[in-house]
């Protein structure tokens, strides 16, 4: 039920709130997005049809780097 | 981008949980962190570094009451169109399910979306379309954002939706099982972010971590309820920061605090929680199915339904038992044949056990 699924928008009507979101490998829906603030190219996560959130591509990125150096810095 | 693979980091985590050399009981609420626990074999590789990890009331279609279903099922009868999430339609209730009302020609829509059901009463403006929004604090603004554009008036909500923290308080309250902390569902907390966890970790002294839903995310969040009790801390920490803010999505709370108020509410196998529920606020109760219909629901007003004999749903959904420990799991109750709801819904811990056992 709480599934989300990220994907990058790729059209956005603001009007109508509606965006197509592409979620890769030629996968692309329609989801709204009166629950978030959006831009074109921005990533989000879509839940039953909304998106919820926008993702931090920064953060993202930075994930895995981010947990070996808590983990290093646990071990010293 | 967003999927995290990386096996010498998973081993390092895991060799790190090791050296702690702990033995403590983590429970996380939500569906998707137990498909991704059982799917990877995480569970088993956390057992064998001294950590039980399980699923507590984390499925919302698994913690509607029987009555909740009966009151569908009754709204269906009186020949409302009925629209709901896959899952919800397999479930049994005490007299039928929505997919057998189905087969006797109640008029029953599966829907991937609320938008789907609000098409369906736009066509069909000679219908009477209720849908029955189950689901957590993801999915509870996706039913007020509806609510908010002004539906047209054959378009009415079952509200059964409920909120997660005040669940987990109630599990610590009735102090059955020992909890030695919580891993907190990712996309929920997308919407509500960190504070409304906090009050857990100050009342009961128990650390939360907030995780994603890889393989990765969720053993980095053992690693930091570990680092967190090993340094005599009881925080709520957030693993998941690609995608939880710590304010959480205020647009979304707005809209969701605008269309419901909370409601004091059962959940299946628990007791009446405080404020646990969202029922729709007064402005919009032409929309309140339960108000819309309320002669044609009169007759469950004072009626309370039990659980299918001998499921032991309950018991799952308070964390107390494994779904393999109830004996009608896989016997009586399958997939195709489900007893309960834990075996029908995807997220459900039953029909998560049983998916991954057959292969």
């Amino acid at each position: 039920m709480c599934l989300a699924i990220p994907g990058r928008i790729i059209e956005l009507d603001k009007k109508k709130q509606i965006a197509t979101v592409d979620y890769g490998s030629g996968t692309k829906r329609k989801a709204n997005v009166s629950l978030v603030q959006v831009k074109i190219g921005d990533y989000v996560l879509v839940h039953a049809g909304f998106a919820i959130q926008v993702l931090d591509e920064k953060e993202a990125q930075e994930t895995l780097t981010l947990f070996k150096e808590m983990l290093s810095q646990e071990e010293g | 981008m967003f999927t995290l693979r990386d096996r010498k980091l998973a081993d390092d985590i895991l060799s790190q949980i090791t050296n702690a050399n702990v033995h403590l009981k983590f429970m996380h609420v939500c569906g998707t962190h137990q498909d991704t626990l059982i799917k990877h074999g995480l569970d088993v590789l956390l057992q064998k570094c001294g950590i039980e990890i399980g699923q507590g009331p984390g499925c919302p279609v698994c913690v509607t009451t029987p009555k909740e279903i009966e009151e569908i099922l009754l709204l269906a009868k009186h020949g409302k169109t009925i629209a709901t999430f896959g899952d919800m339609t397999r479930v049994p209730g005490v007299t039928s399910s929505l997919q057998q009302m189905k087969t006797e020609g109640c008029d029953v829509r599966t829907v991937y979306s609320i938008e789907d059901a609000l098409i369906l009463a736009e066509k069909h403006k000679e219908k009477e379309v209720v849908f029955m929004a189950v689901g957590f604090e993801t999915t509870a603004p996706t039913t007020a954002s509806v609510l908010l554009q002004d539906p047209p008036l054959n378009f009415s909500v079952l509200c059964c939706h409920r909120l997660i923290p005040p669940a987990l308080q109630a599990i610590l309250q009735m102090g059955e099982i020992k909890i030695d902390g919580f891993i907190e569902p990712g996309h929920v907390s997308t919407i509500i972010g960190t504070k409304p966890y906090e009050f857990i970790s100050k009342e009961y002294q128990v650390p939360q971590v907030i995780a994603g839903f890889e393989p990765l995310d969720l053993l980095m969040g053992v690693w930091m309820l570990v680092r967190q009790i090993q340094h005599g801390k009881t925080e709520v920490e957030n693993e998941y920061v690609r995608a939880v803010k710590p304010q959480g999505n205020r647009k979304a709370q707005q809209i969701l605090k605008q269309a419901f108020e909370p409601v004091t509410v059962k959940w299946r196998g628990f007791p009446m929680i405080p404020r646990s529920g969202l029922r729709l606020r007064k402005k919009y109760e032409s929309y309140d199915a339960r108000k819309k219909y309320e002669d044609e629901l009169r007759k469950l007003a004072k009626e309370e339904f039990a659980d299918p004999m001998g499921c032991l749903c309950g018991e799952v959904l308070r964390g107390l038992i494994s779904s393999k420990q109830c004996p009608l799991f896989g016997r009586e109750c399958t997939p195709e044949n489900p007893v309960g709801p834990c075996m029908v819904s995807n997220e459900g811990n039953c029909h998560i056990q049983y998916r991954y056992m057959k292969k």
